[in-house]
């Protein structure tokens, strides 16, 4: 019976098995498409560009256009300010919801339910639905062009999604391990540093991840408070080429790839945490 | 063991606070300052004149835009949460089973959510621009159109295209939510209803969806209320134009603030989002709690 069934059902995937691959790699080429067109965009010369109709590939590679693009566009400056306040943010991220997580996923306290809905329901908060209030507050607190104000926005937009993640994971370790450290003399601190942290790792890497790509794409805030090139970041600075009389696409495009490619593979590094700590963490 | 209870007994703030401060300063505050702002006489300079009640309310619904804004808002949140749905319950249906290449189209999945948006929507711009445009070479080699077209040249074509970009940027998160949904449902189940004997969409229908609805659930309302937040998108391709014409009440409060420097005005229209994702916010909770219970 059961060896009917297995011929039956492999040769039935046989057949499913080419409409599967021709659908998977069409969607894989859909959502591709947009970057490739980019890619192609930012090798094209300035002339190119602007032939009727386009043309699909470029006549002349243009590499060049990645070397030129640094003495075209203050792009060192963009880049510097997305990594300073990205990282930054991260690193307060990281610093301030391990403890927190830590103390929830580990001990019952009273008003720890209202601290969880506190963190569920900032979840839900978006930066752009507050941009007035928070356009308000940076500027009563002198805050305005300065990397200080998006580290702290970003910092306070992320925090409720990494308390949650983490929380999860150090709930899932198993407190006798802790306990064992705590007999033979470790401080609660030495042992969260020395064994809960290094068990923890993989939700570590996916908030830290989480959190450097929200703040490393975001765009409403940084467009509204920082108006000196010198403190815009990549999506800013990059976008302001927009209203320009003369877009140069070509510049555009191999900006925006060189800050997409970055976070596109630090992403897929915790693909197969997307599966299964999505919605365990976002979502319980 | 008397140590160990000791060292309970810390109490939670030294633990939480921290995170709880920045939390209250960043998000919390800035809600307060937002609502204040909205019952306040501000003028151009941002020069505070005391409160006025409801004026900037009144004078945000004489707006002559207002009614045709929220329409359109509507339409652009259910109609993209609602394809996205669509479209991303088949993908993840593909993407769970085994073929050739899956992983390289799992990761081809994430570009656009770890993308940008911003960027992408640049590069949507781009493909869709009326002269230079991959499109419009591509519909041409085709023969499908015979002069060049601009696809953002009307109110209708622009919004549609807007439409398209955003369940372009949905549908990678909603498709990883639905397959995690899939995953707990578990290979034993999948096998034995494949064995039953019904229909593939009999079986879907009857096994496969019921099991990923609290799953489905959850990721809808995390798309409502992004796809309603959402501001690049629009911002990017046609700036909310031409006029009011493709502006939700997003760009609409943006606009009002940082355009028309009438920042309590702003803070008004801004508060009524504000109570929407609030309302969208209990729905999540309530959500939440019903899969919690089932």
């Amino acid at each position: 019976m059961t060896t009917v069934l297995n011929k039956k059902s492999h040769k039935k995937i046989t057949g499913r098995k080419v409409t599967l691959t021709i659908s998977g790699w069409t969607i894989a080429l859909i959502f591709l498409a947009p970057y490739v067109e980019m890619m192609i965009t930012s090798v094209k010369s300035k002339t190119e560009i602007l032939t009727i109709p386009t043309t699909y590939l470029p006549q002349h590679w243009t590499w060049s256009n990645y070397i030129t693009i640094w003495k075209q566009l203050p792009l060192a400056q963009y880049l510097r300010t997305s990594i300073v306040v990205s990282l930054s943010a991260t690193i307060l991220v990281l610093l301030l919801a391990i403890p927190a997580a830590y103390y929830v996923g580990r001990n019952k306290f009273k008003g720890r339910n209202a601290f969880l809905l506190l963190v569920l329901v900032t979840q839900m908060f978006s930066p752009t639905s507050l941009i007035i209030g928070i356009f308000r507050e940076i500027i009563r607190f002198h805050l305005v062009n300065t990397w200080m104000a998006l580290i702290l926005v970003y910092a306070a937009f992320n925090m409720a999604f990494s308390i949650w993640i983490l929380s999860s994971f150090f709930a899932s370790i198993p407190v006798e391990i802790e306990e064992a450290a705590w007999i033979d003399g470790a401080t609660r601190m030495q042992a969260l540093r020395q064994i809960i942290l290094p068990i923890a790792l993989p939700g570590l890497v996916t908030a830290f991840i989480f959190t450097f790509i929200s703040a490393w794409n975001e765009f409403v805030i940084a467009l509204t408070i920082e108006s000196s090139p010198a403190h815009q970041p990549l999506t800013v600075g990059l976008e302001s080429l927009i209203g320009q009389y003369q877009v140069q696409w070509q510049y555009l495009f191999a900006g925006s790839l060189i800050a997409i490619v970055p976070v596109v593979i630090l992403f897929a590094m915790i693909e197969k945490y997307l599966v299964s700590g999505l919605t365990a963490g976002s979502v319980k | 063991m008397t140590t160990v209870r000791k060292r309970y007994r810390v109490g939670a703030l030294p633990w939480i606070g921290p995170a709880m401060a920045v939390i209250f300063l960043m998000v919390l505050y800035p809600a307060f300052e937002m609502i204040k702002t909205s019952f306040m006489s501000i003028d151009a300079t941002g020069t505070s004149h005391g409160f006025t009640g409801l004026t900037n309310y009144r004078t945000l619904f004489r707006n002559p835009n207002l009614t045709a804004v929220l329409e359109r808002t509507v339409v652009w949140t259910i109609s993209i949460v609602v394809l996205t749905v669509l479209i991303s319950l088949p993908v993840a249906q593909i993407l769970h089973a085994k073929f050739p290449g899956r992983r390289f189209v799992r990761y081809a999945l994430i570009v656009p959510w770890a993308a940008s948006v911003v960027m992408t929507s640049t590069s949507w711009l781009w493909i869709l621009n009326g002269y230079y445009g991959i499109l419009n070479r591509i519909l041409l080699s085709l023969g499908l159109i015979q002069d060049q077209k601009q696809f953002l040249g009307s109110q209708t074509q622009s919004f549609t295209w807007l439409i398209v970009v955003a369940i372009f940027v949905s549908v990678p998160f909603t498709t990883y939510v639905v397959l995690a949904g899939l995953t707990t449902i578990g290979e034993d189940i999948l096998e034995a209803s494949t064995v039953d004997g019904a229909s593939g969409w009999q079986r879907y229908k009857s096994i496969i969806f019921p099991l990923l609805r609290p799953a489905l659930l959850i990721g809808m309302v995390i798309n409502l209320i992004n796809v309603f937040n959402s501001f690049p998108i629009i911002w990017v391709m046609t700036t909310g134009g031409p006029g009011y014409s493709t502006d939700t009440t997003t760009t609409l409060a943006y606009k009002i603030s940082f355009r028309n420097a009438d920042i309590a005005q702003s803070a008004a229209m801004a508060t009524i989002n504000f109570g929407i994702i609030l309302l969208f916010i209990v729905l999540f909770l309530k959500v939440s709690r019903w899969r919690d219970d089932s």
